[in-house]
């Protein structure tokens, strides 16, 4: 197992620019730890929800424990608490870094790392205790919005400040950067704030679609892939294969995906015509993401070694397999054929599970797997078995419920358009219901070795360093 | 101004994204903007449904209670407070409430949703939903008596055996008769769909959908003809 063990090389970067003062570790870990806590919630949230699935109810008649609740809890504690926290974690780790900037304020840091757990923590408490919103992944409560809005423009300042005060020309880690914390707060004001008090009805539909998916493609999607550019060729020790097709991704992702927001709701009362647009820019995105992937698997030539040597980048390749599927998926379910079929269906389900856990989960697994020690100074995990184990529970899980959720969906599309009463459609959807919540145990169990395994690693170099107290700047984990 | 700071903030982040909110959101908003959006008040004086005098006659101390009489106020009230529980129980998440002209949906169903039936304050945010893992609601209305959303509501194993909805038992009181939310959400449920010249609908008895309501009025009203309206064309094929 030690061949697993997590590429521990210097970055390229270390020998020339001292970045060690401009980092806060600290700060960097508790946004990681925090977001391990929301996501082991969000897990939890999610399999008990799954369960009412297989008419089992384990907490039933408890109003706060209603499964329709925790399944609020689930999604938005998978968006604002996990991918959010470990965004944040990463970013004070890469930012720095890539600029030679401090980020704005290490006050403000702290304030937005206490605010935004607040925020989370107080939506989780609101939505369990009825006060969610009718917005699909906007649901924090109303009275949440305009201060997580607050948070995101924080964030935002303390960010783009070293970026812009930085000299020279820019690596595309940063060109999504940017362009995430200009995007983030504007769309979480207009699905929040338009959608809810402005316009209603269809209309509002409209724009409530355009949150959804502009919070994966403008949040998440931005942040991730600025991530992917820069870990990879970090631990790969080489540079990316194309700056061509970096700068084709990286505007065509910018033209097409805002775009998109309708075919959400295909088929609605929204215009036709916009209906039939957003079909043609979501199969634009397809050719895009085309490019990224293979630029992503030019840089792996020669390199595929890694995969087997390095988890992190096996965390990586895999999750961007898996965008692969995902989009070439979108590429297909978007069409007006399609949707016929599947829409409403757990086939939408499946797709999202694979882009929010299968892909950015990945990411971010694997960034936090590969930043864990350096932020403690560890020289080692405490388990590499705990750590295999972890990525194989998840990756099978995961494409286990993807395929079930897939198969699932086509099943119900059929039953649903052949008139079969509704119970048929029940019916035939209990096996697949019973696959997903035992490949969610998997993830669940792989994710909890992976908690496990971080806790020991941590207690071990409290130990160590016990011990044998190291002396400042000599860390064994190189910056 | 392909990797410039300025280039990807100004065009990239704020450019791309004013583009896209005309032409996604703007757009949509334009074309309905005109149509007038329906508060509660406004919705009840249209009509009420019998189902909430039903719950007066059946409930009649506990209708009592939590609303006092049958008349116009109550009701909005009602509708008011059931879209709330609706939203807050995230029934939403597991019912739609809109048919689409596929998929043979007006025969399960009724009616093909209409762009303005969503022109009122409680679809605001639009309630379309995104799973369906009961039945749309859309069209409910009156195809349920009371009684049957009651026993659900306790219990929906009881009614609907191959059911995967948990219980709702604090829609209920004590005694097993439907509290203040219980009533005002079994008021909004019934109200689905109510707007309709003729309901309910049932799959593959009465009234078959738009084909056998070509002119498929809104409330009565003929469908104004600037509105841009969801496909109607091949709603017959599967």
């Amino acid at each position: 197992m030690t061949a697993l063990n997590v590429s521990m090389s210097p970055p390229a970067s270390s020998a020339v620019r001292p970045v060690d003062g401009l980092v806060d570790r600290k700060l960097a870990l508790w946004h990681l730890v925090a977001s391990l806590v929301f996501l082991g919630v969000a897990l939890l949230a999610g399999f008990s929800f799954s369960l009412q699935f297989l008419q089992k109810y384990p907490f039933p008649g408890i109003e706060l424990l209603s499964p329709g609740r925790w399944r609020l809890v689930h999604t938005n504690g998978v968006a604002y608490g996990f991918l959010a926290n470990a965004f944040l974690g990463c970013l004070y780790w890469a930012v720095p870094r890539l600029t030679g900037q401090p980020v704005y304020s290490r006050a403000l840091s702290w304030f937005i790392f206490w605010a935004w757990q607040a925020i989370v923590g107080v939506t989780a408490v609101g939505l369990i205790l009825g006060h969610a919103q009718a917005l699909e992944w906007g649901e924090t409560p109303t009275y949440v919005d305009p201060v997580a809005f607050l948070g995101l423009i924080l964030v935002a300042v303390n960010f783009l400040t070293p970026i812009f005060r930085a000299k020279g020309p820019m690596y595309v880690t940063l060109w999504y950067f940017i362009a995430a914390f200009v995007w983030t707060p504007l769309v979480y004001a207009m699905g929040n704030f338009l959608a809810q008090y402005l316009v209603g009805g269809a209309a509002g539909g409209a724009i409530g679609g355009l949150f959804i998916h502009d919070l994966v493609g403008l949040f998440v999607t931005p942040l991730g892939w600025g991530l992917m550019y820069y870990f990879v060729p970090i631990i790969l020790k080489k540079p990316m294969w194309s700056h061509g097709l970096s700068l084709v991704g990286f505007w065509g992702l910018a033209f097409f995906y805002p775009l998109t927001g309708i075919h959400h709701f295909l088929y609605s009362p929204i215009p036709l015509f916009l209906q039939h647009g957003a079909v043609i820019t979501t199969i634009a995105i397809e050719f895009v993401v085309t490019t990224v992937i293979i630029n992503f698997f030019g840089t792996l030539a020669g390199r595929g070694d890694a995969l087997r040597t390095s988890l992190p980048i096996r965390w990586f390749y895999t999750g961007m397999v898996f965008y692969f599927t995902t989009c070439l998926q979108c590429s297909f379910q978007t069409t007006l054929t399609f949707q016929r079929l599947i829409h409403f269906t757990d086939w939408v389900v499946g797709h999202a599970h694979l882009v929010m856990f299968g892909v950015f989960g990945f990411w971010l697994l694997g960034s936090i797997l590969y930043l864990f020690p350096r932020l403690i100074g560890a020289k080692a995990y405490y388990s590499d078995a705990l750590n295999s184990w972890h990525y194989w529970l998840s990756a099978l899980g995961t494409l286990i419920m993807f395929t079930d959720l897939l198969v699932a969906g086509v099943v119900q599309g059929n039953l649903w358009r052949n008139l079969a009463p509704w119970e048929e459609s029940l019916i035939a959807s209990m096996p697949f219901w019973l696959i997903r919540s035992v490949s969610g145990t998997m993830i669940i169990v792989g994710n909890f070795m992976f908690f496990w395994n971080l806790y020991k690693t941590w207690q071990m170099t409290v130990a160590s360093r016990q011990t044998q107290p190291a002396m400042p700047g000599t860390s064994p984990m190189p910056a | 101004m392909f990797e410039s700071k300025s280039g990807i903030f100004l065009i990239a982040g704020l450019g791309f994204f004013a583009l896209s909110f005309v032409v996604m959101a703007v757009l949509p908003w334009m074309i309905y903007y005109k149509e007038p959006e329906q508060t509660v008040a406004m919705m009840a004086q249209k009509g009420m449904v019998p189902e909430f005098a039903d719950l007066a006659e059946r409930y009649p101390e506990q209708f009592k209670k939590h609303f006092g009489e049958v008349n116009y106020k109550t009701y909005a009230e009602a509708l008011q407070l059931g879209h709330d529980v609706y939203v807050a129980e995230a029934c939403w998440h597991c019912h739609s409430q809109f048919v689409r002209p596929v998929s043979n949906e007006d025969l399960r169903w009724g009616p093909v949703s209409h762009a303005l039936e969503y022109q009122n304050t409680l679809q605001r945010p639009v309630l379309f939903g995104t799973r369906r893992v009961g039945p749309d609601l859309i069209r409910e209305a009156a195809r349920r008596p009371n009684d049957w959303h009651v026993a659900h509501f306790y219990n929906p194993l009881s009614v609907q055996p191959t059911s995967v909805m948990p219980a709702y038992s604090w829609f209920l009181d004590e005694q097993g008769y439907p509290n203040k939310k219980g009533m005002a959400i079994i008021t909004y449920i019934q109200s689905l769909g109510s707007w309709l010249r003729e309901y309910p609908y049932f799959e593959g008895d009465g009234p078959l959908g738009p084909a056998a309501h070509p002119e498929q009025p809104y409330g009565g009203k003929p469908v104004p003809k600037q509105v841009v309206n969801a496909p109607t064309e091949g709603s017959r094929q599967s």
